[in-house]
């Protein structure tokens, strides 16, 4: 995503991205980013909750109107409601992606030589 | 307040993200905001996968399922009018269910339509976007940045557009 935001602020439109992952933004160079601290799927929030929704959606609005220069993140103080641990299963997919599914084996070992390099 | 960017993820996900090597491209485009916000026509971009049901077909899911490294990087064309019904997504990377429910936590046309009567901003167009975040792995936007983000621009500027948000999924 932070590449169609640079894609279409190139080609001429004032963008405004928000995301759960700065980090991302960051790495790839952003023009304007509000950053949330919400579960992936529900970047605007709750399905339902207008208010919430239009809070986030205001903020990203003054990201736009206020960003002096390329690259500008604001962190917003929006919080999520459900606790964290239910949140981090809520928003996966009932089955593992393919390419999770492929790589999971990879990746358990590559957390395991972390874990002994720490050891 | 700073926002975790890996809060949600599980650790086996995390260390797929941060796997993942990028370098960042400088410099960052800038379009500067022309006028005030009450008088710019806005576009909607999600990478959540949605689609209208039985006007275009979903995302190619089963290219996906049989090549895990791919992802299809076309779009949809969601209308600012389409109802909740009518509303399809396809995503093998997230669960869908809640944006089936309501459009607005990834596309909010509801909330930019409200926006428009306010008079904070001065409208929406008629036609916005989703894309299927999933571009691959490791991930490659080429057609995005070369192709379909292109089209998706000159048709938001077609129409009079002049800001877009864009929310991932």
């Amino acid at each position: 995503m932070p590449v169609l935001a640079r894609t279409l602020e190139g080609a001429g439109l004032s963008t405004a991205l928000v995301t759960n992952m700065p980090f991302w933004a960051e790495k790839v160079g952003v023009p304007r980013t509000l950053a949330v601290e919400f579960p992936f799927g529900h970047l605007l929030g709750a399905p339902h909750n207008a208010e919430q929704q239009m809070r986030v959606i205001r903020e990203a609005l003054k990201v736009l109107e206020s960003a002096q220069k390329p690259g500008e993140i604001h962190h917003s103080v929006e919080v999520w409601h459900e606790p964290l641990e239910e949140a981090q299963k809520s928003w996966q997919p009932p089955e593992p992606s393919p390419i999770i599914a492929v790589m999971g084996p990879k990746l358990r070992e590559l957390l395991r030589e972390r874990r002994k390099r720490k050891e | 307040m700073t926002v975790d960017s890996f809060k949600f993820l599980p650790r086996l996900i995390a260390t797929f993200y941060q796997m993942t090597e990028v370098q960042p491209q400088l410099p960052i485009p800038w379009t500067p905001l022309q006028r005030p916000l009450s008088e710019c026509v806005f576009g909607l971009v999600t990478s959540g996968g949605l689609y209208h049901k039985g006007v275009e077909p979903p995302f190619d899911l089963e290219r996906e399922k049989t090549e895990p490294a791919w992802g299809d990087p076309t779009f949809r064309v969601i209308s600012k009018n389409i109802s909740q019904d009518e509303l399809g997504a396809s995503h093998l990377h997230i669960n869908t269910q809640d944006v089936l429910e309501d459009i607005n936590i990834l596309l909010p046309i509801h909330r930019f339509q409200e926006l428009a009567d306010e008079g904070v901003i001065g409208g929406l167009v008629n036609q916005n976007y989703s894309f299927m975040g999933f571009q691959g792995y490791p991930p490659d936007a080429t057609e995005w940045r070369e192709i379909t983000g292109p089209q998706v621009a000159e048709r938001f500027k077609a129409e009079g557009v002049e800001c877009v948000l864009l929310t991932p999924a």
